[in-house]
């Protein structure tokens, strides 16, 4: 209908202009910059060029790709690991008091990121309340090496991402029709075997959209690395942030981010194409 | 040298923080660009108090920052900016600072004579320098062992000092002490210089605690660090926790850092500008610098004035110009500039 299509588009209008201008544009922009030599001074030269891309696929950036990737995927699968009993738990809670829970886990979103992460540094350092406590207790007899390493970092992003996870999961799990379960019961499987082949297959839409966001907020955060990992493990966000602020070279700040937004993009539209998979059989979630 | 962490850029990043001074019906008004907490906070006030020129604060993280703003816009809309001496010599060749009229800053006769020699501004034609200071290392006297005294001792520690050493990661000093190790200027853009720096800089990567450029001092009071790369005049913040830490220049020498003010060429105040430049020169604003943020100041009729309770304290507040003279000054390095920026990003990216 003529009429609808063109509420659609008025309804929708705001939302894609912001889009357009705000992230379409400036995202455009950055690949155009990819493609020009730097300004001495920061800045762009507008002298066409392929270099920063040869650059970027250097066994040197690489690697920084691989060891992000590495640690947004173990930040991931360790949300999921602990986002999931915890989201089942409180999916499976009386109706009143799911409010509150749902509250708890936000609660840590009313502080800010940064001083969350310093709370950090103040558990985890050598001198540190953890290591303090082990010794105290006779644990420990050297303060071991929590902070400014590849652990720490994975902890700072686990915590600052598990809400996500168990939001997402949550919204799965509570969205699961009872009568399916029912219906397993009934026909004799047991409570792990209703799990595995009913439960888990229909929330996986929530697993992956929680796996997703930690994923993608992970590979690209600089401050959690620069933090907790003391600069020394660097992360492609913390390369990017450097290119911008520091090294002033535009253009290869610029050819980094595209590859990220790229793989970021690549894990979103498998995730999208999961979710409406799940939805397209039969529909046995409710909407 | 201020430079602040990328935290505090994050938060700045996009917005602008401004601290308003209004004077209701003053006719002139100038911009000011400085790092946050670089001067008394009652500062502009007092001026627009003394001169009836309204003054409005804009607050910049990094050089790279209000460099790259200034660029972007020729300058437009600031009027005096706070930058580090290499960033002075770069503004100049870019055109964008003004040449200042020292018949109009009268108090610049408060400076010390060698703070009108400076390499990357001689006489002092386009830039007044605001504080300067040294490079080198911060260490807990009580942990260290033996005294340091080599920037090797730092780059490459003594078994006990591993994992317990800190470097700053701002490109310049960063490159500076190894560059000072090896006995090369911190100037050098030469390729095998950069490359012997590169190495050498990896290799120490190992044995650090952590690249640290805003908090290495807390690091030394609660022990977690026992030697760190430290600017003297964050040291000091240091000293003033505990009495055993240390600050020494070592036996290679370290860079002297100069920060300084500019009129911007764009300026359409420059006379308002002038009189700001002259205010900040007064003995009694030059002096609350090392009285309260406890860096040195070129400016000898403040530091005359000095309390010498606070130079016992902390004795690199005592250091002479003659000293500070002595060593190498940071320059900026023009076209050498990518280069030596793309090994410092290798080196940071080195896992």
């Amino acid at each position: 209908m003529p009429r609808s299509l063109l509420r659609d588009w008025l309804l929708l209008g705001p939302g894609l202009t912001w889009l357009a201008l705000f992230l379409v544009v400036p995202c455009g922009m950055l690949l155009v910059f990819a493609f020009f030599e730097r300004g001495v001074y920061g800045g762009i030269d507008y002298i066409f060029t392929l270099e920063n891309f040869s650059r970027a696929i250097d066994p040197l950036y690489l690697s920084i790709f691989l060891t992000s990737a590495k640690v947004a995927g173990l930040a991931a699968v360790i949300a999921l690991l602990i986002g999931y009993p915890a989201a089942y738990a409180i999916a499976r809670a009386p109706a009143r008091r799911q409010t509150a829970y749902l509250v708890l886990v936000m609660l840590p979103f009313w502080s800010n990121y940064l001083i969350r992460t310093y709370a950090w540094i103040v558990l985890l350092n050598r001198e540190g309340l953890v290591n303090k406590g082990l010794a105290g207790l006779g644990l420990v007899s050297e303060p071991l090496p929590l902070l400014y390493n590849e652990f720490a970092i994975v902890t700072g992003l686990v915590y600052n991402y598990l809400p996500f996870v168990v939001l997402a999961i949550y919204s799965s799990i509570s969205r699961l029709n009872p009568e399916v379960l029912e219906a397993s019961e009934d026909l004799g499987a047991s409570a792990p075997r209703t799990f595995w082949r009913v439960t888990l297959p229909l929330t996986l839409p929530g697993v992956a959209a929680g796996a997703v966001f930690v994923f993608v907020l992970s590979i690209g955060n600089f401050i959690t690395p620069d933090l907790l990992g003391g600069g020394r493990l660097q992360m492609v966000g913390n390369v990017i942030y450097d290119q911008f602020l520091t090294a002033r070279d535009w253009p290869f700040g610029a050819t980094l981010s595209f590859i990220l937004i790229g793989i970021m993009m690549i894990l979103l539209f498998s995730q999208a194409m999961l979710v409406r998979k799940a939805q397209g059989e039969g529909g046995i979630a409710h909407a | 040298m201020r430079t602040f962490n990328k935290l505090s850029v994050a938060l700045l990043a996009g917005a602008a923080v401004f601290a308003v001074t209004a004077q209701a019906g003053a006719a002139e008004k100038i911009v000011i660009s400085n790092w946050d907490g670089y001067m008394p906070s009652d500062m502009l006030e007092r001026f627009t108090a003394e001169t009836g020129i309204e003054a409005e604060l804009a607050v910049h993280a990094t050089n790279e920052e209000i460099m790259g703003k200034v660029v972007a816009g020729k300058g437009k809309g600031y009027d005096v900016l706070f930058v580090s001496s290499p960033f002075v010599e770069a503004l100049k060749n870019l055109g964008l600072v003004a040449e200042l009229d020292h018949a109009m800053i009268p108090n610049m006769k408060n400076l010390y004579p060698e703070a009108m020699k400076l390499e990357y501004d001689p006489g002092n034609t386009h830039s007044v320098p605001y504080a300067w200071g040294t490079t080198g290392l911060c260490y807990r006297s009580d942990l260290v062992g033996e005294t340091p005294g080599s920037w090797m001792d730092l780059l490459q520690p003594a078994d006990a000092l591993k994992g317990k050493v800190t470097m700053l990661s701002t490109d310049r000093w960063l490159m500076g002490a190894a560059f000072l190790a090896q006995g090369k200027s911190v100037n050098s853009t030469d390729a095998a210089d950069l490359e012997a720096a590169k190495e050498l800089l990896i290799s120490a990567k190992k044995d650090l605690l952590a690249y640290d450029d805003t908090t290495f001092y807390s690091k030394l009071v609660s022990g977690e660090a026992s030697l760190v790369h430290a600017w003297d005049g964050w040291c000091n913040y240091g000293i003033a926790e505990n009495a055993d830490i240390k600050y020494v220049i070592p036996e290679e020498g370290s860079d002297l850092w100069v920060d300084t003010m500019v009129v911007t060429a764009a300026s359409e105040n420059k006379e308002a500008a002038h009189k700001f430049l002259n205010f900040i020169l007064q003995a009694d604003n030059g002096a609350w610098v090392p009285a309260n943020i406890l860096y040195k100041v070129p400016n000898k009729a403040a530091m005359d004035a000095l309390d010498p309770a606070l130079v016992e304290q902390f004795p690199n507040l005592g250091m002479t110009p003659e000293e500070l003279l002595k060593q190498e000054q940071l320059r900026d390095l023009g076209a050498g500039q990518k280069a030596f920026s793309k090994t410092v990003t290798e080196i940071l990216a080195s896992n």
